[in-house]
């Protein structure tokens, strides 16, 4: 409270050499109840929210640990006694390959974010520090492209996919992170605050090839930003759906958004509801869980990317 | 020996130029093959007729525009239509909740506690798998389901109802997920905005006696504006690719007469189901000029306050480029 009341303070002491003394100190009266009423509008409107996005999640985990019947019977705060129950009906449902389905998203997920960070660092280090013939076309470019989205060439890629015999493989959900504008500028923003270019020059002169220069100097320098763009790609690729739902075809491939819409083709009515929401809860909450441990290491990195400085 | 120093140099220089091109090979060679090729072929297949009745192959045989012609006298204006209001719904909401967090988080008098807490909390839905929030809200909202019972249970109404059969219902669902979604993000970027605003201008502004709203009006907002447009245009470009959540919600229908169906799910109903890739082409196409225009918007605005400086600016930055390329190699 008292380093709210500081600035009134500051205005009041400027004011004070005016012979109205009495006034003023009703005006700081004033304002101090209009802060302490704003205040309590402000910390309603931010526990509205927090409810707002905090109650679907809560209904999820509640209704994993109920069992069908319960759900059905209606909504009830309190947690139920089914957890395990549920989780091993989705686990041992020969219709849903759970396990399987698990191991390809996160198979998927990390091969994306790896190939995506470590090319995407070496495409903005080449633009961070050697000065060739188009360099500013060529990030321009890069610029352009960022903003197109993927979706809109997948036709193309899937019958190009198909030419080619890699339908329902992973390759084309892989590959293509090579190339992820976004992170690329993300990292050469990055460098361009961080990296001083005589840093490279001294590796130099110690004789050091350009390539064990971006691996031993630059690469351990991009840690930060790498870390940052490796949640980002893992998330992206994690929930991703519209081009692996094109993709894949065998119910093996599958990753975990493909079983949740595969569940839908499904009659809702023979639906085992808690094994649904355990279903969805291994879908979400475990993201969300590590979100919650890095919360603010990849707050700070949304800004640091997506706002040109 | 000085001399063959600075030849040694020259020598260095020509051949680390040369390293830029190499470590751009992959990210452009993939780039290639797996975007640009794939975007030609599209942008080619829309001027054929090509498709498949059950294991029938029909084309590609050439047809010049007719599929564009098709595609607009078929949905894609209603599709384009209804991607456009889903998408109001939601940025209505959402940029001015968001505004107003940006301003309270960053507000010194208000002087705010756990604004980290909060933070955290609002970002998290942006993380959530898109297609599981889709289809957990179409359980949420199913006529048996828990805000169908808690509403009841509270009274607030007196029988059981299906949202998927209201138009506006649905479209209100979708907009609220996309809200969630998306508000935590844009008040983060909000914010990074106005904390760029200088300090010294809202001190002055309250030594002068101006108050919330009109510090606001007069300040904030118009210093806020760059990025406030670019938050608004790149939340465009996402709204025109909205699926996963409304295709997840609806089963892939689009609720009533597809009047929630966007443009991304004509285009996968078109790829995936019908096969008919010639029209999905021409659908792509259509969406590729309007991103197109769109991040031109975006690119353009970022560049005007270049644009805006004066000349003499202009020269002395391009001199200190020059100066700044020829130190590095």
């Amino acid at each position: 409270m008292t380093s709210t009341t500081k600035p009134l303070a500051n205005n009041a002491e400027l004011n004070s050499n005016q012979p109205m003394n009495i006034k003023i100190d009703n005006d700081a009266k004033k304002a101090k109840t209009v802060v302490i009423i704003r205040k309590i509008v402000v910390y309603l409107v931010l526990i509205l929210l927090t409810i707002l996005c905090v109650f679907p999640f809560y209904i999820l985990i509640v209704n994993c640990t109920r069992s069908n019947f319960e759900i059905q019977q209606g909504f009830s705060f309190t947690f139920g006694n089914f957890f395990t129950y549920n989780w091993n009906t989705l686990f041992d449902d020969t219709n849903i390959p759970m396990t399987r389905a698990l191991l390809n998203s996160l198979f998927i997920s990390l091969c994306t974010a790896t190939l995506s960070v470590y090319f995407s660092s070496l495409t903005a280090y080449a633009f961070h520090q050697y000065n060739f013939k188009g360099r500013n076309i060529l990030f321009t470019f890069v610029l352009l492209i960022m903003m197109v989205p993927t979706t809109i060439s997948s036709l193309g890629l899937l019958t190009l996919c198909a030419q080619y015999d890699l339908l329902d493989t992973y390759y084309p959900l892989i590959l293509p992170a090579i190339a992820s504008p976004i992170t690329v500028f993300y990292m050469r923003q990055y460098l361009d605050s961080v990296m001083p270019k005589e840093l490279v020059e001294a590796a130099r002169v110690d004789g050091s090839g350009e390539l064990s220069i971006f691996h031993r100097i630059v690469m351990p320098i991009l840690k930060p930003a790498m870390a940052v763009q490796f949640i980002f790609c893992f998330v992206g690729s994690w929930n991703n759906y519209f081009f692996p739902a094109l993709i894949i075809q065998s119910t093996n491939m599958k990753t975990i958004p493909l079983i949740i819409a595969g569940l839908q083709a499904s009659d809702p009515t023979t639906f085992d509801l808690g094994k649904v929401y355990m279903l969805m809860t291994i879908a979400i909450i475990p993201l969300l869980l590590m979100y919650l441990l890095l919360s603010k290491f990849i707050i700070k990195g949304v800004t640091l990317g997506s706002v040109k400085g | 020996m000085d001399k063959r120093m600075k030849i040694n140099t020259r020598k260095k220089k020509m051949s680390y130029a040369k390293w830029g091109y190499i470590l751009l090979i992959p990210f452009f060679v993939v780039f290639i093959i797996f975007q640009f090729i794939p975007l030609m072929q599209t942008f080619n297949y829309s001027f054929y007729e090509y498709y498949s009745i059950g294991l029938t192959e029909i084309g590609p045989n050439f047809v010049g525009i007719s599929n564009y012609i098709k595609i607009f006298q078929g949905s894609i204006l209603k599709y384009a239509g209804n991607t456009i209001i889903l998408w109001i719904l939601c940025i209505i909401p959402q940029m001015s909740i968001s505004l107003l967090l940006a301003v309270w988080f960053t507000d010194v008098r208000l002087h705010l506690r756990a604004t980290g807490f909060f933070k955290t909390i609002i970002y998290m839905p942006n993380l959530v798998m898109a297609a599981a929030f889709g289809m957990l809200f179409q359980m949420l909202f199913a006529s048996n389901g828990p805000i169908v019972d808690l509403l009841i249970g509270w009274g607030w109404i007196k029988e059981s109802f299906n949202i998927g059969q209201s138009v506006w219902g649905t479209r209100a669902v979708i907009a609220l997920m996309n809200f969630l979604m998306w508000f935590g993000n844009t008040t983060i970027l909000l914010m990074a905005g106005v904390m760029g605003i200088d300090n010294t201008v809202y001190e002055a502004a309250t030594i002068d006696g101006s108050g919330p709203f009109k510090t606001f009006f007069h300040i904030t907002m118009p210093l806020l504006m760059p990025i406030f447009i670019y938050v608004l245009i790149t939340s465009l470009i996402g709204g025109v690719q909205l699926f996963d959540v409304a295709q997840l919600f609806t089963a892939g229908s689009g609720a009533v007469n597809g009047s929630s169906k966007t443009l991304m799910m004509y285009l996968y109903k078109l790829i995936g189901t019908s096969r008919n890739y010639g029209e999905a082409g021409a659908v792509s196409v259509v969406l590729f000029v309007v991103t197109a225009f769109l991040s031109f918007m975006v690119f353009a605005f970022t560049h005007r306050n270049e644009n805006k400086l004066s000349k003499k600016q202009k020269r002395l930055i391009k001199e200190y480029r020059l100066k700044e390329d020829t130190q590095d190699d």
